[in-house]
């Protein structure tokens, strides 16, 4: 459960609800709803990284897009450093997005096929118009080389890239801004085994080198595991689990975290025999 | 005999820059009733190695090499004959049961299509048998929703489908494509298990491809580890986790995260990436990336050598690598 | 990955070789060298043509191909080359110009209902949909009768009918570009709505727009032949395409040629346009761009 410490969580999710209506199906009567989340709190402490944990449908994706403010909640706040995010007018709210920035699942479709690489890092800083073409440029560089790019990478087009290469491009995005929370949706789902161990390194040394806090979103225990200090367990919108992940998945105490835990193919430690 | 055999396959596709080899002559064996698993990255030609087996790669792509299902050399053979294979000795599932149904037809239709096609049956039997094999797959109430559109199922009850289609004519061997990789893990454990128990129950071979060595552990008992194009590692399931003599297999064991590993673990990772194919090494393809590269590696191609247990691994420096491993702490 | 039904994509347009396969596309070519042809009879008449195209010259009328005459004379003496080389004039002006308007007008209509959704959005399909449900040359043909003929008003009435073609096709392909990732992450970043649709979505549907254009365009010339027959259209001495088709009706038994010149000429210039189009929806699709 969240920590009341002295100082306030970098980002605090306070009785999150989402529901959507959908299309009418009768002429008389409410449309049917789709109850996406219902009542979800957690907080992230700045410097540490928070996972949630689901499958499809749990609402977690919900979440992401509601603390990106991509999306207005039917009823719950979602406050960065104090302020509610979706009570900000329009200009601080984009001025705010300074300090939270996005990095998608699909490395196929999160880069605009049409701009340059160096185009679509600067995008961040683009849009908040503080800063010159020339310096857009050079903080563009700067992020390319954080995640492994080279500078020369900066005018190429997403399709001359590979999946992981594609995803530290929209990782460098997510840098550019120099952010306090990044949020990551399933950043790794699409991407080989030994490309998203590179993935989860850079995310890694990039959390211990500029003091980010993440805020996974995962199907996969192991890769939050790997990057998280509190795990959030999603079942139909609402959190189910929470605490550490190692206490979590050794001593899990809901029945639903058993039984993704168990779901989970095991490969043999031992010489165990298989069924033929 | 055995049901499968696979000599020296070579398979040369086109690309963007030109002619590349996809496949670079692999030989494996199926038993009947066996089951093989194959594991690799995307580019590893494991999806393309199947599409051949069921002669559906593109009409610019070039076989050559010896494929003997039952002693019927499948290689080079004319496509009305391959039909005859198709879905009724040899059936298939695809990796994404959204796009592997077909959304205009009704799934009596659809899982009754190579009962019609192949076996002749009317469509009143047809519908006899698809409720037979949907009720075997688990789908619910199978009875009222003979007439229903794949869309209004669940991805996992779309994949139970697609497994229902695959069996219809009673195949004697069953290819699973990633059958798993779009579903949640909790239906992917229930899907891993249906197919386990079907395969052990009509007696058929299995060939599974994961790029998931948890699924593999669990659901085979042989092995072929790919890697651009080439099968660096095969063998009996068990003999190939215990002992993972390639530096590839070691290399993708040790990639992953663990749940319940201590934070702040750098994972072991690959370095490099999966070049294209045209631009693979001509030695072995995982030349440059390995950190036991020496000269030799680049211009041959290693030759298998036999460990115990049926295990093959294709590395010239095997002692070494050996050593190496049991010296370090 | 991504949908399976696929809408040409200007991502094929960065694919290297983009030009090396397009001069091997055989509608590509074809098309692209009638289209040139009707574009170059149309320049070159601008600055030379064998004959004037307004003289006439009775002594001469109804003559066959000659040496003076490539294309022979028509009922007045004038020579059919020439009023060929202009008439292609009237036929690109007409296509440029209606074309333009349903593209700049439709496609802003378009924009702005993807980008707006919601009543907006209802409001202009609708639109769309009234004005769609007008036969497409009867209402050209009402318009020019009621506000009289010319090539302005028919320039005008074939324009109208643009709109909503291209509001219609604008609105799908931005709704698809609408739901990508990359517009989610430059909403992600704060951008508004209308940067969006000029930095994201615009760049990414112009190949839709530009097989559109091509496939609209044949229509346009098609169009004005009609009016033109019909005497709506170009009116006299303005050499059109239509107008010599309509003159050569009379003199079907005397001088058939009269009617085949010009016959071609249009079914030329819209199969060019056709088969350009269909060359660059081709070229454009987007499992070409995928290059991994």
């Amino acid at each position: 459960m969240s920590q009341k410490t002295a100082v306030p969580p970098l980002l605090q999710v306070t009785d999150l609800v989402r529901h959507y209506a959908l299309p009418r199906e009768k002429l008389f009567g409410p449309p049917p709803t789709v109850k996406a989340l219902n009542g979800v709190s957690f907080d992230v402490q700045a410097g540490k990284s928070v996972g949630i944990v689901g499958e499809s449908g749990s609402g977690k994706s919900t979440i992401a897009r509601l603390v990106m403010a991509l999306d207005t909640p039917t009823s719950g706040t979602v406050s960065l450093e104090g302020r509610d995010l979706h009570t900000l007018p329009r200009a601080e709210l984009r001025t705010a997005r300074r300090d939270f920035q996005m990095v998608f699942q699909d490395p196929y479709g999160s880069l605009d096929p049409r701009q340059t690489v160096a185009r679509i890092v600067a995008e961040p800083l683009e849009a908040l118009a503080e800063t010159s073409r020339a310096e857009q440029r050079e903080r563009a560089s700067e992020a390319l080389a954080a995640v492994g790019l080279r500078t020369t990478d900066m005018d190429k087009y997403p399709h001359e890239f590979s999946g992981g290469q594609r995803q530290r491009i929209a990782i460098a995005r997510a840098l550019i801004t120099r952010p306090k929370l990044i949020v990551a949706d399933e950043p790794v789902s699409a991407l080989d085994v030994s490309v998203q161990a590179q993935v989860l390194n850079l995310m890694q040394d990039l959390q211990q080198q500029f003091g980010i806090s993440y805020l996974l979103i995962s199907h996969d225990l192991a890769v939050v595991n790997h990057l998280c200090d509190d795990v959030c367990v999603v079942w139909k919108g609402k959190i189910v689990e929470q605490g550490p992940p190692a206490e979590l998945f050794r001593h899990a105490q809901h029945p639903y975290t058993r039984t993704l835990l168990e779901a989970v193919p095991r490969t043999p430690t031992g010489g165990t025999l298989l069924p033929a | 005999m055995p049901l499968l055999q696979v000599k020296d396959l070579h398979i040369e596709l086109q690309t963007q820059r030109g002619p590349a080899e996809a496949v670079r002559g692999i030989d494996f064996t199926l038993e009947r009733g066996e089951t093989l698993g194959i594991v690799g990255e995307s580019g590893c030609g494991k999806s393309i190695t199947v599409m051949s087996l069921m002669g559906l790669l593109p009409s610019t792509a070039r076989v050559t090499g010896s494929i003997r299902f039952d002693g019927t050399e499948l290689v080079g053979r004319a496509e009305k004959d391959m039909c005859q294979i198709r879905g009724n000795r040899i059936g298939m599932i695809f990796q994404e049961p959204m796009t592997a149904l077909n959304p205009v037809h009704t799934i009596a239709r659809q899982v009754g299509e190579p009962l019609r096609l192949h076996r002749g049956l009317s469509k009143a039997d047809a519908r006899k048998e698809v409720l037979a094999l949907l009720e075997r797959v688990g789908i619910p109430d199978a009875a009222s929703r003979l007439d229903a559109y794949p869309h209004q199922f669940s991805g996992g009850q779309r994949q139970r489908i697609g497994i229902a289609m695959a069996l219809a004519c009673g195949p004697d061997l069953l290819i699973a494509d990633e059958p798993t990789t779009a579903l949640d893990v909790t239906i992917q454990k229930q899907i891993l298990e249906l197919i386990q128990s079907l395969v052990a129950e009509r007696g058929m071979a299995l060939i599974l491809i994961s790029h998931d060595l948890g699924v593999i552990a669990q659901t085979v008992s042989k092995m072929l580890v790919m890697y651009g194009g080439s099968v660096v590692e095969s063998g009996p399931t068990e003999a190939v986790f215990a002992r993972r003599a390639h530096p590839y297999t070691q290399g993708l064991f040790a990639a992953r995260p663990a749940i319940g590993a201590p934070r702040g673990l750098r994972l072991a990772t690959i370095k490099g990436s999966v070049p294209e194919l045209v631009d693979l090494p001509k030695g072995c393809p995982f030349a440059g990336r390995c950190s036991y590269t020496v000269d030799a590696c680049h211009t041959t191609r290693p030759p298998a050598t036999m460990l115990p247990h049926d295990h093959a691994v294709r590395c010239i420096r095997l002692e070494e690598i050996a050593t190496e491993v049991a010296a370090a702490p | 990955m991504s949908s399976s039904i696929t809408a040409p994509s200007a991502a094929a347009l960065k694919v290297p070789g983009f030009w090396r396969r397009a001069l091997h596309h055989r509608s590509f070519v074809l098309g692209g060298v009638l289209t040139l042809l009707l574009l170059l009879a149309a320049a070159v008449s601008l600055v030379w043509t064998p004959w004037s195209p307004y003289d006439m010259d009775m002594a001469n009328k109804l003559k066959p191909p000659m040496a003076s005459h490539w294309l022979g004379t028509d009922t007045y003496g004038r020579d059919v080359a020439s009023l060929l080389l202009v008439g292609a004039r009237a036929s690109i002006l007409v296509g440029m110009i209606a074309v333009g308007i349903g593209l700049v007008v439709g496609t802003a209509l378009g924009l702005l209902a993807a980008a707006r959704r919601g009543w907006v959005e209802e409001a202009i399909m609708r639109l769309t949909d009234f004005s769609l449900a007008f036969p497409a040359i009867l209402s050209a043909i009402m318009l020019t009768a009621v506000f009289g003929a010319g090539i302005v008003n028919a320039i005008i009435a074939i324009g109208i009918y643009n709109i909503p073609t291209f509001a219609r096709i604008t609105r799908a392909s931005a709704n698809a570009i609408w739901s990508r990732e990359y517009v989610a992450a430059a909403r992600a970043c704060g951008k508004g709505s209308f940067a969006i649709t000029m930095q994201h979505v615009l760049p990414n549907i112009s190949a839709v727009l530009i097989v559109q254009i091509t496939i609209r365009f044949a229509i346009a010339i098609l169009a004005e032949a009609a009016l033109s027959y019909l005497g709506l259209g170009t009116q006299p001495p303005q050499p059109s395409w239509g107008r010599m088709l309509s003159e050569a009706q009379t003199m079907m038994f005397q001088s058939p040629l009269l009617a085949v010149f010009p016959g071609m000429a249009i079914a030329f210039a819209v199969l060019g346009l056709n088969l350009l189009g269909d060359g660059l929806r081709d070229l454009l699709d987007p499992r070409l761009a995928r290059a991994r």
